[in-house]
Formats: C-alpha cells, sequence, structure tokens
C-alpha cells in the first residue's frame, strides 16, 4: 500500500465527481434529457443494489444477503418505512447466518 | 451557501425529522462497515493514519475495500488504481443526473462535488422538490463525511476486537436501503423497465467483466426507458 494509490485512487475519483456538475454548469439541457439522466441515475443505483445484493468479487454472495435484501426490498415496495426496511434486510441476513441456514 | 444552512434540523427534535432519522440510520450502518475496513487495513499492515487519510480523501467505501485487498495481496498499484476508478465511475452519470443542486456558486461546487456518494444522491432524486433535493443531498453527504473516516480510525483502533459486519447482515442492509430509496421511483414505467434491464445486464455481466464495469453495461438499460414524451427536439440516441 503506497501514499501514491491512494493519491492516484483519490484523484481520479475526485475527477469524476466534479466531471458531472462542470459539465451541467456549461450547457443547457432539455427537460427530456434531463428525465433521462435522472432515469439513468436511478437505473446505475438499481444495477448497484442487485449486484451487490447477489455478486462479492465476482461470485455469489450467498442466499443469505440475496433473502435479507429481497426482504427489504418486498417491505420497501409494500411501503415500510425506512428503518423498518433497513432493519428488516439485516435481521434476515443476520438470522439466517445465525441459524446456519444460509451462508 | 444557503444550502447548508437548511440542513438545520428544526426545534421540534431531530427525532420528529424523518430524513434526518433515516439519514442517521444509514451513518450508523456505515460505521461499523467503515470499522470493520480500519480494523482489517490494520491487520494487514497497513499504517492506521494511511488508512484514514485514505476515507477522507477517497471516500468511496468499495473502492477502499478494493484497494486494500488487492494491494494487500500483493497486486500491482497500478490494478488497485484502475480497479477503484472503474468502481467509481458511476460517479460521471450520477453527476450529470443531480450535479445543478450543488453548482450554484464553485466552492459549493468543489464541496458537494466530494460528498456525492450512492446514498446522498440516492436520499436525493428520492425527494420531489429541487430544495428537498438539496437539502437531502447535503445532509446525506455531510452526515456520511463526518462517519467515514472517524468510524475507520476507531475500527484501526479497536483492531481485533472488531467483529465481522456481515454477522449482523450489514451486507444485506446497505442494499436493501438504497433500494428503499429508489423504490418510489421504480413506480413509473418507463424508469422500471430501464432498472430491470439494466440490473438484469449488470447481473449476467458480472462474472465476465471486471468490477465496476457491469454496473456502468447497465446504462444500456436506459434504451427500454424511451420513448419518452418528446422534447422540442426529438433528437434520438443511437
Amino acid at each position: 500500500m503506497t501514499m501514491a494509490v491512494v493519491l492516484a485512487l483519490a484523484g481520479g475519483t475526485y475527477a469524476m465527481r466534479l466531471a458531472g456538475p462542470l459539465l451541467r454548469g456549461r450547457i443547457t439541457i432539455s427537460p427530456r434529457w434531463e428525465r433521462l439522466m435522472s432515469i439513468a441515475a436511478i437505473t446505475l443505483l438499481g444495477a448497484f443494489v442487485v449486484t451487490s445484493a447477489v455478486a462479492e468479487g465476482g461470485g455469489f454472495a450467498g442466499w443469505a444477503r440475496l433473502a435479507g435484501v429481497a426482504v427489504g426490498g418486498v417491505l420497501a415496495w409494500r411501503r415500510a418505512p425506512f428503518v423498518v426496511v433497513v432493519l428488516a434486510a439485516a435481521v434476515t441476513t443476520a438470522g439466517l447466518r445465525f441459524l446456519e441456514l444460509a451462508a | 451557501m444557503s444550502s447548508l444552512q437548511r440542513t438545520r434540523p428544526g426545534s421540534r427534535g431531530i427525532w420528529r425529522d424523518k430524513l434526518l432519522r433515516d439519514v442517521l440510520s444509514i451513518a450508523a450502518a456505515m460505521a461499523i462497515v467503515g470499522a470493520s475496513l480500519g480494523a482489517i487495513a490494520v491487520s494487514k499492515g497497513i499504517p492506521l493514519w494511511m488508512i484514514t487519510l485514505m476515507g477522507a480523501v477517497i471516500f468511496a467505501g468499495g473502492s477502499e475495500f478494493m484497494a486494500v485487498g488487492l494491494m494487500t495481496a500483493g497486486a500491482a498499484p497500478v490494478t488497485a488504481v484502475v480497479g477503484g476508478l472503474l468502481l467509481n465511475a458511476r460517479h460521471l452519470p450520477f453527476g450529470l443526473a443531480i450535479g445543478d443542486l450543488f453548482a450554484r456558486g464553485p466552492l459549493t461546487r468543489l464541496v458537494g462535488s466530494h460528498l456525492m456518494v450512492d446514498e446522498s444522491v440516492a436520499f436525493a432524486l428520492a425527494q420531489r422538490d429541487p430544495a428537498a433535493k438539496r437539502r437531502a443531498y447535503w445532509l446525506t453527504g455531510i452526515a456520511l463525511y463526518c462517519t467515514w473516516a472517524p468510524s475507520i480510525f476507531v475500527g484501526g483502533l479497536l483492531g481485533q476486537q472488531v467483529g465481522d459486519p456481515d454477522v449482523f447482515g450489514l451486507d444485506a442492509a446497505l442494499p436493501a436501503a438504497l433500494l428503499a430509496l429508489i423504490v418510489p421511483s421504480l413506480r413509473d414505467r418507463p424508469t422500471l423497465r430501464a432498472v430491470a434491464v439494466g440490473a438484469l445486464v449488470a447481473v449476467v455481466s458480472t462474472p465476465i467483466l471486471p468490477e465496476g464495469l457491469p454496473v456502468m453495461a447497465a446504462l444500456v438499460g436506459v434504451a427500454a426507458a424511451l420513448p419518452l414524451p418528446r422534447g422540442r427536439k426529438g433528437e434520438e440516441e443511437s
């Protein structure tokens, strides 16, 4: 682990974070593009949720995690409060692991 | 800077503020994940000051875990950097979507950009009007930034006493929290089509693409949201 890696990763990440807002400040965007970009952001978040629910380092993350996220998803769809969704997901996954029903 | 002042909770107490309550529950989960990152890094011989600094200047958990894992496994430094940057590439489209929330002046743009993480973007997108979006973005970003590096530091100090966060199911809690934030948007049909196709593409490509790229590949799903009600110019992407 070297300082160069930390700085390169920090600089590169910051550049990608700053690029979007900088570009937005320079161009005017039609409502239609505005809508498409929000959909794109939601799509990225959705894909991030699903891949992190299913996979860990390129392999399957195990049924316990997937079950926890699924329980959270069903509760969220049924308009359960946010804190309930988060706790139910954690309790489901932790419970399955504790009872050794799933890894 | 007016957006910063709006992040103050009302005088009725913080637990009556739904947004603040939700943000604090995410921050609590992040604190435990940060502590485990600190403990892991120190156990692998990374100096405490360096892993804490990393949390402050990179502020993107996934890429920090990846860098620690790769570097201590003897991977080339360039692998850790490229891998981490691929994982963080989604921040560019995030900024295009919500960049105007904090692009009012040079200073708010510089600070606001650094606070861009999945959770701050998701909390902002979950709000209806621009003022609420701004408040959610700053509140989440500041709360998580103030949590992340300090919890890494504390975790590094505690070392072996920090248990595996997977025992508490936190690896399910954080994706579930993000899911709860995007669910209201999924009631819109075009958005649901885009997310369904994008998530499928991401999952299918996960075993074959390097980490980070499957999530970017999900952007092809946006095509499934079309056709949208046409704008004046009506250009189509190819």
